[in-house]
């Protein structure tokens, strides 16, 4: 056989990423792993305190479905802003959201709505196109917990 | 077809931003939940969103499983002239939807 088989080319491809993703899971699954998260995202650099906002009420009496707004300074204009994603410290995954704003986007903000497992950090980072990068940490108590069962 | 909320003021000032709230009926199973037998329910979530304005890319987000159900997203958009808001929401299990709304500038 010498056809090249572009199917099985895509196949094996595959099978090695999710090898790879499976020896990878355990460590990133790990607590104590939000600042790996956020490096990841900042390409290494570690965020300065400022210039971006997140809102969430700090007392959470039902984690299934807490509202938060992310916003960065007017400061920063929308083309140097290349993304902003918030990050959570105990749920079973650090990443909660990322988001990108296009030239015809009104203003570097968005509000969604999350779950909490528990009492944690939430940290809003802003990763600006010359590479740095700004963060907003909340601390927030969680009274009624997301159902994780 | 998943039921879909866009909610888009009735008119728009040009040039000034305004807020466009979206909502779209879905479980956003986790993937960490164990169903009644104790077997752990494969993660069924929508994984991003994309909203375009007359075919400009606008605002997208990418979603993890820490969204609440029936993921609710808000952002802001400013049009210079009236046009098409296009939004499409994508998941696992091929999920694909796609919804549009005008947008009035007066």
């Amino acid at each position: 056989m010498t056809v090249f088989d572009p199917q099985r080319r895509h196949a094996l491809a595959l099978g090695t990423g999710l090898a790879a993703s499976l020896v990878v899971r355990p460590g990133t699954a790990a607590t104590g792993d939000l600042a790996a998260a956020i490096a990841t995202f900042t390409g290494g650099r570690t965020p300065e305190p400022g210039r971006v906002r997140l809102d969430i009420s700090t007392l959470v009496e039902n984690g299934n479905a807490v509202p938060v707004t992310l916003s960065v300074d007017d400061g920063i204009a929308l083309p140097q802003l290349r993304s902003l994603a918030l990050f959570n410290e105990r749920n079973p995954q650090r990443d909660v959201a990322r988001f990108r704003f296009g030239p015809a986007s009104g203003r570097a903000w968005a509000a969604t709505r999350i779950r909490l497992a528990t009492s944690q950090k939430l940290v809003a980072v802003a990763l600006l196109e010359d590479g740095s990068a700004f963060s907003h940490t909340v601390d927030v108590v969680v009274t009624l917990a997301a159902c994780i069962e | 077809m998943a039921r879909t909320l866009i909610h888009v003021p009735p008119s728009v000032r040009r040039g000034e931003p305004f807020e466009v709230r979206t909502t779209i009926a879905h479980p956003m199973e986790t993937g960490y939940r164990p169903d009644e037998n104790g077997r752990v329910l494969p993660r069924d979530i929508v994984t991003r969103l994309q909203c375009t304005l007359d075919g400009a890319l606008v605002f997208s987000a990418d979603l993890y499983p820490a969204i609440a159900a029936n993921p609710y997203v808000a952002f802001q958009v400013r049009a210079e002239r009236s046009g098409e808001l296009r939004i499409t929401w994508e998941g696992d299990k091929g999920f694909s939807q796609t919804e549009t709304v005008a947008v009035r500038v007066e």
